[in-house]
């Protein structure tokens, strides 16, 4: 497509340059990555070819293509394994961070009691309290779960516990005058507020979701998820198996890649309409 | 000081020897005291730090006298008030016909009872086919105007204006002027309209009060007497220099009281 396509009344050399310059960049958006992406791609598989480097060292791509096909019976199982523990984890994170935000917001005692360890559950690497979750708690999915849940959980809480006092202090003065109640202050003034910062939590909080799941299957181990995606990467690694083992890296990453575009487009949908981070400032 | 024909209005609402202090030391108003009337667009009008915001606070019931009262005439109803900021204070989340509905619903009305009053204050600010649009859809001085819409939507028994056209440009504001005193024409609502320009109090207001700083305090008031409606041509006519005039030195004095 060239510029004269574009329909535009008079346009002076700046605007023209303006408008090549943004179709230019509209191109490259999605063809700079993927040119990447195929360089990467050839390069590697040239190099895996040449230097004849055996597939337990770096399997090429096509391998891993290959693998991804045959051994889909085993990989698919497994993406839905780790993708149901990732999404309850994420629901439970939403849930939780939610209803301790909003109970933060309502009693500064509770907030000032708690918050130091919501802190402090947040900052211990997960990957140190997995195996004591193990021990403590019965089943083993529970402490997979727990443990997705306990890194998930607080982007969403720290997010919304700021959006939730964030509200236009006019507004709140105006609520005030006409007699809001809690309950009316909380549901039609400050959860419209934190409403953006929660969805930027939640944008957090999908990828360490999945993350946490990660850990829980390398340190809990099938025992507790069944066979997800980690643990067959865990278990592909042992038998030298890189095929697999770069599938399910894949794998992980596509789902990764999959859960921050849901976010987003959840996070769209909420604002498009009124939020200055949705708007597309005209020129 | 008041004259004849505004003594005669039934009263509204009385401060009496109202102090304020934050923190212990600030004094922030020292003996006010203000008798607003029955249909009285009352301007306070004073530099900053004079305490007229806090005034109004104290009127809205967001904060409370040190010592002193406040007493409404037959007592604080909970459709006395509409308030108007100087920002907009709309929720940009919520359409326009939404956040004029706000009063009402947080008196736990629904939509649909209230809608015809929704679209009638919307008419009067001249808003109505903009009730769909989301606040940042909007201009300055039309989300003013929807701010407005939202304040008198109940016909409250007074509206209270804390500098609300400060932000606009001169333009706009004038128009707002007009259209604020046509508005009052149409439902007669009592307004207490705090500033700090001289021009605008005069245009608008039939009292107007000054207010020095460091204590705040009422150091005087000006009398308006010119007629409603007024056009845009009282502001050339010579009782508006006059009254702007008397404003202006009563102000000057308030300074000089503060330095």
């Amino acid at each position: 497509m060239t510029v004269q396509d574009i329909e535009q009344p008079v346009v002076d050399t700046e605007e023209e340059q303006r408008a090549r310059q943004k179709q230019i960049t509209k191109i490259a958006r999605w063809t700079l990555p993927s040119l990447v992406l195929l360089v990467v791609i050839g390069g590697w598989q040239a190099y895996v070819t040449l230097a004849e480097v055996p597939h337990y060292i770096l399997p090429s791509p096509w391998l891993i293509a290959k693998t991804l096909v045959t051994d889909w019976d085993v990989l698919w199982p497994a993406l839905v394994v780790t993708g149901r523990l990732t999404s309850i984890a994420l629901i439970l994170a939403v849930l939780g961070g939610l209803a301790i935000a909003i109970a933060f917001t309502q009693s500064k005692w509770i907030e000032l009691a708690m918050f130091p360890y919501a802190v402090i559950l947040q900052v211990t690497p997960v990957v140190a309290v997995a195996p004591l979750l193990q021990i403590y708690v019965d089943s083993a999915f529970l402490a997979a779960l727990l443990c997705a849940w306990i890194v998930a959980f607080f982007p969403i809480l720290s997010n919304t516990t700021i959006g939730l006092k964030s509200a236009d202090h006019n507004l709140q003065d105006l609520f005030k005058i006409y007699g809001a109640s809690k309950w009316q202050t909380l549901r039609y003034l400050a959860a419209p507020s934190a409403l953006p910062f929660f969805l930027g939590g939640l944008k957090i909080a999908g990828g360490l979701a999945l993350i946490g799941s990660v850990v829980a299957e390398f340190v809990i181990g099938r025992a507790g998820t069944g066979l997800g995606l980690a643990s067959t990467l865990l278990e592909a690694s042992y038998r030298f198996n890189f095929g697999r083992l770069y599938a399910s890296l894949i794998l992980i990453s596509v789902m990764g890649v999959a859960i921050f575009g849901l976010m987003s487009l959840i996070s769209h949908l909420c604002l498009f309409r009124w939020h200055e981070s949705a708007l597309k400032r005209e020129d | 000081m008041q004259s004849k024909v505004k003594a005669a209005r039934p009263q509204l609402l009385r401060m009496s020897h109202i102090e304020k202090t934050f923190r212990g030391d600030v004094v922030a108003l020292r003996n006010l005291n203000l008798a607003v009337n029955q249909g009285d667009f009352l301007s306070l009008l004073g530099p900053s730090g004079c305490g007229k915001s806090t005034a109004l606070r104290l009127i809205a019931g967001l904060i409370t006298p040190t010592s002193g009262s406040i007493d409404w005439q037959g007592g604080k109803g909970d459709n006395d008030l509409g308030v108007v900021f100087q920002e907009p204070t709309l929720m940009p989340w919520a359409k326009v016909k939404d956040n004029v509905w706000l009063p009402f619903r947080l008196r736990g009305k629904s939509y649909g009872s209230v809608k015809d009053d929704v679209m009638q204050a919307l008419r009067l600010v001249g808003l109505e086919e903009f009730q769909n649009a989301y606040p940042r859809e909007l201009s300055g001085g039309m989300k003013m105007r929807v701010s407005i819409a939202r304040a008198l939507v109940t016909r409250p028994r007074l509206i209270l204006m804390d500098e609300p056209f400060a932000a606009l440009d001169e333009i706009t504001r004038h128009k707002l002027n007009k259209d604020l005193l046509a508005l009052r024409e149409a439902i007669g609502c009592t307004v207490i309209f705090v500033t700090h320009s001289v021009f605008e109090s005069v245009f608008l207001s039939d009292r107007i009060v000054v207010m020095a700083a460091r204590p705040g305090r009422i150091i005087g008031e000006v009398n308006v007497d010119a007629p409603y409606p007024r056009a845009d041509s009282f502001r050339t006519s010579p009782d508006y220099a006059a009254s702007a005039a008397e404003a202006s030195k009563m102000l000057t004095r308030a300074m000089e009281d503060a330095a």
